[in-house]
């Protein structure tokens, strides 16, 4: 299981060497979720149309290591903006990937860009 | 360390322990409690909601953990027999002695029995324990199975009889009242307002019989009947004993302690009896001449027995007592306080009656019109914690006294509950001050209005209180500029009625308006899915509209299970499906390689679908003429039905049919929580409708229309909304009810606690939903019927839009499933593995 979680590591702007093409905008619903596959990664891409913001982190959700979070409702928690796990309402920030009703591991993020109306992802590698 | 030991463990015994261990200086004694009774300490005032339970546990003032947790040994089902006052050790009836430095008696009073010729005949009861209530409901059972129409009596028309009356009447028997005196409870009532409660019970079908001296019991072996005189005669074929109370004070005779001339153990305002080591409190104990049988002066014996024998000895018991008294007889607000009755001598009496409506009021003003001097009220005791509190602090009175009683003027003659002096006892049972109940929130040590009933206990007791400290803690609330209400969350500041108003006034349509309009921030998943469900709720518009508010399993339009695959549940409305039907469900099970198991709710259940097979799996299922179960929403589930006359050789009605034709009405309906009904072809009740939040079952005549039940954590039955109603009127009485409840519940809650929390509770739903009372009937019946008419199955809304079906791809940039998945075989079918953590 930690074989699972150990794919994912938060990935600052700095350290991007890859821009992988996600889909194009169309592709993600207004303030809702998508996930992608990247080298055998699932991660959920969020289109938080509301704020005009695009957030990506991993799919799966650490507290019972299923491939959810793309389902999970957006919201902001006192204007951090979050994700809900569908299963059982983990939340997690959007920005810093820190569990925010619990104390689960936070979640790895990733940066998004838009270009031409396509969704990039930044990987390390 | 000294030991005390309690005999009896009633509420009053119980009490004295309670009071006992929150002293300080509790730690250097040790309690030993004696009880009769085969279990812990009882609520003997509310004997007769154990009819509608039948759970004793429900009633305990306190579980057997308690007495442990708090180093008290209790034992149960052991009666004290003798005392030896000089070597102070007292004697069980199990041949057991066991050494005091104090005793406190508080075995309380056993019901009296009149020396009439024949009471100890089969069928004849008294009313005073749990085990006296089993008693009769399993003869009341053997009765009614041999006589549907049996009827029983009630001997003495006091209080406690009239209670008895209502267990009568729950047990199905057709109750008669038989009382001695000229009227009703004319220990609290004046001859006026006993005719007025007459006229009420007779109402709800209490025969009451005046005047009547029993004379004997008919009947060889079991009672057949009740004699007056000499062609006077009342056939019936049971008889609970409700004639008054004798102390149990044989103690005390045994012991040679000082008794009362009728009975009783004479206690001094210390509450110890002639030995100074005894004491007596609780309906054993004679003071001032009186036995006291209320419970709150019950309590506050206890509270001056502990001071006494802590050391306290400045507590003492006032020479005057409050008799005044508030309850709900079968429905029924009666109240007397103060003087009730009063000579003209010493004042004047305002009297306002209405026997169209049963009321009544009276108040007694002293000769100079300044003060109240006591009262009665019934049929509407609402104002009587506040007069009660006028007379007990001496307040002033209005000019005209008759402003107290009449039906209410504009602002109302008391003014706020806050103009109370601070050392008014709001709660006379556990003794609370308005003082504490208000000081509670200012010090900063409660915040509302749970975190002051649990630290002062007010209203824990008879309830009486509760509306009084409900105001007093908002009020004060309010004067701290704390707003009281319940808000959605952060980004909304109002409740969920609220909210729902704001939508329908302003017609908005969409989660981002709504949130543009009325709130502030971005949502969370608490508001989006309940500003979803009022959508649906209002215009019934399905998930598919706006899916990214919705909560996940309204989103996919199936229930996420543990691995996050998802279960499909077609409707199978009743429960009645064809062999046809069966077989297309077989087969799509098998194609799709899903477990199966038919549901609680009578219809089956598909698990273990992945996301991106959902619209084939639908897609199957409506080309056979299935479509959505709506397992998934905050909505209608099933109508569950037993097979009904159709089939059953004793059903009364058509349950299957019935149930057929209300699931389809209400089918998709959205709601603050799921519903579910049940439909039942006769009283056996197979559909288990009394357990649904809404029940309907076929008796003689009709249909019964039971509301406000539930399974779950809570299991409760439901109330009966009205009786022997024809089909139309059960849909219209059900348009109205649900349609109420999805407009004025709180988010996430069920038809029961709702209906717990509804002030006025059924009697005011029956208003509501009967009588109109609102004047809103009209509406909900059309606000259901569009929703009706709006219907749509959204499975197949899914299915034929192509762009809702993106929704259903596990991957954005693939058409890959996802991988991460695992199931492992079980009994011939799947499940998904356990998690590891």
């Amino acid at each position: 299981m930690n074989t699972i979680l150990s794919q994912y590591k938060t990935t600052a702007i700095n350290d991007v060497n890859v821009w992988f093409k996600a889909g194009a905008v169309s592709d993600f619903f207004e303030n809702g979720g998508g996930c992608i596959k990247y080298k055998g990664k699932q991660i959920a891409v969020f289109n938080f149309s509301r704020t005009k913001q695009w957030f990506a982190c991993q799919n799966v959700c650490p507290h019972k290591m299923e491939m959810v979070l793309s389902r999970g409702m957006l919201g902001d928690d006192k204007g951090v903006p979050k994700v809900a796990c569908p299963l059982h309402k983990k939340t997690f920030s959007l920005e810093t990937g820190e569990n925010l009703n619990g104390d689960l591991d936070a979640i790895a993020t990733y940066p998004v860009k838009i270009e031409a109306e396509n969704v990039y992802i930044g990987f390390s590698e | 360390m000294k030991t005390i030991i309690v005999v009896g463990n009633g509420m009053v015994g119980y009490k004295f322990c309670e009071k006992f261990v929150v002293q300080s200086k509790s730690k250097d004694f040790k309690i030993v409690v004696f009880g009769e009774e085969p279990r812990p300490a009882y609520d003997r005032v509310h004997l007769s909601e154990f009819f509608e339970n039948q759970d004793a546990k429900a009633l305990e003032m306190a579980p057997a953990e308690w007495y442990k947790e708090n180093n008290i040994d209790l034992i149960v089902d052991e009666r004290v027999s003798e005392i030896n006052r000089k070597s102070k050790v007292i004697t069980t009836a199990k041949d057991r002695e066991f050494s005091y430095d104090y005793l406190v008696l508080a075995t309380g009073s056993s019901a009296f029995v009149p020396p009439i010729k024949g009471v100890e005949k089969e069928g004849v009861f008294v009313y005073r324990t749990i085990e006296d209530l089993e008693g009769m409901l399993s003869y009341a059972a053997k009765l009614k199975a041999k006589n549907p129409n049996a009827r029983a009596a009630v001997l003495g028309g006091g209080l406690l009889g009239l209670e008895a009356g209502k267990a009568v009447m729950d047990m199905g028997l057709e109750p008669h009242i038989v009382e001695f005196a000229s009227k009703l409870m004319p220990r609290q009532l004046d001859s006026r307002s006993s005719s007025v409660l007459q006229l009420k019970l007779e109402s709800i079908g209490l025969n009451i019989h005046l005047n009547k001296a029993t004379n004997q019991i008919l009947g060889d072996d079991s009672i057949i009947g009740m004699e007056f005189g000499e062609d006077d005669i009342l056939d019936v074929e049971m008889l609970v004993v409700s004639a008054g109370i004798r102390p149990r004070d044989e103690l005390g005779k045994v012991s040679g302690l000082e008794m009362g001339v009728r009975g009783g153990i004479v206690v001094n305002n210390k509450m110890q009896t002639s030995d100074p080591t005894i004491f007596a409190i609780g309906e054993v104990a004679l003071y001032n001449q009186m036995i006291y049988g209320l419970v709150a002066p019950g309590y506050d014996m206890a509270d001056v027995a502990v001071n006494q024998i802590i050391g306290n000895t400045e507590k003492l018991m006032p020479a005057e007592i409050d008799m005044s008294t508030k309850l709900k007889l079968i429905g029924v607000d009666v109240a007397s306080f103060g003087e009730p009755f009063m000579p003209a001598s010493k004042g004047h009496s305002v009297i306002f009656e209405n026997k169209t409506q049963h009321l009544y009021k009276r108040i007694n003003v002293s000769l100079d019109g300044k003060s109240l001097l006591g009262g009665i009220l019934v049929g509407d005791a609402s104002d009587y914690n506040m007069l009660h509190q006028v007379f007990l602090n001496g307040m002033p009175i209005p000019e005209d006294a008759a402003q107290l009683i009449l039906p209410a003027t504009e602002g109302g003659a008391f003014g706020s509950a806050l103009d109370l002096p601070d050392e008014a006892q709001i709660c006379s049972c556990e003794n609370v001050s308005k003082g504490q109940i208000c000081g509670a929130i200012k010090d900063g040590s409660c915040e509302d209005l749970a975190g002051v009933i649990s630290l002062t206990k007010a209203s824990t007791s008879c309830g009486g209180c509760k509306p009084m400290v409900t105001d007093l803690v908002n009020e004060t609330l309010k004067s701290l500029g704390k707003t009281v209400k319940n808000v959605i969350c952060e980004h909304f500041d109002y409740s969920r009625q609220e909210l729902y108003g704001i939508i329908k006034a302003k017609k908005l349509t969409s989660y981002n308006e709504v949130l543009d309009s009325c709130g502030s921030g971005h949502g969370c998943e608490t508001c989006k899915p309940l500003v979803s469900s009022i959508f649906a709720s209002l215009y019934n518009v399905t998930p598919n509209k706006e899916d990214v508010t919705q909560d996940t399993n309204d989103k996919f339009l199936a229930n996420i299970q543990r691995n996050g695959t998802y279960s499909v549940v077609p409707r199978i409305a009743g429960g009645e499906i064809t062999p046809e039907g069966l077989i297309v469900l077989g087969k799509i099970g098998a194609k799709y390689n899903l477990y199966t198991k038919i549901t609680g709710g009578a219809r089956i259940d598909f698990f273990g679908a992945q996301l991106n097979d959902l619209p084939a799996i639908w897609k199957e299922l409506i080309d056979n003429g299935f479509e959505s179960g709506h397992a998934y929403g905050k909505s209608l589930r099933t109508v569950k039905s037993c097979v009904g006359s159709t089939w059953c050789r004793y059903g009364l009605d058509e349950s299957v049919s019935f149930a057929i034709e209300l699931e389809n009405r209400y089918k998709g309906l959205r709601s603050p929580h799921k519903i579910k009904g049940g439909v039942s072809g006769c009283i056996r009740e197979c559909a288990e409708a009394r357990g649904k939040d809404f029940g309907i079952i076929a008796v003689e005549g009709g249909w019964n229309l039971y509301v406000g039940g539930n399974g779950g954590a809570t299991p409760r039955h439901a109330q009966l909304l009205a009786e022997q109603i024809d089909n139309e009127t059960v849909i219209k009485y059900l348009d109205r009810y649900l349609m109420y409840y999805i407009q004025t519940a709180a988010p996430l809650m069920r038809t029961a606690a709702w209906l717990d929390k509804l002030e006025g509770g059924i009697e005011q739903l029956k208003k509501v939903v009967i009588d109109d009372s609102l004047s809103i009937v009209e509406d909900l019946e059309k606000e259901m019927q569009f929703l009706v008419d709006a219907y749509e199955c959204e499975w197949k809304q899914a299915i034929e839009n192509e762009e809702t079906k993106k929704r259903f791809q596990h991957f954005v940039n693939s058409d890959d499933r996802d991988d991460n998945l695992v199931f492992v075989p079980l009994r011939d079918q799947k499940m998904p593995e356990h998690w590891k953590n």
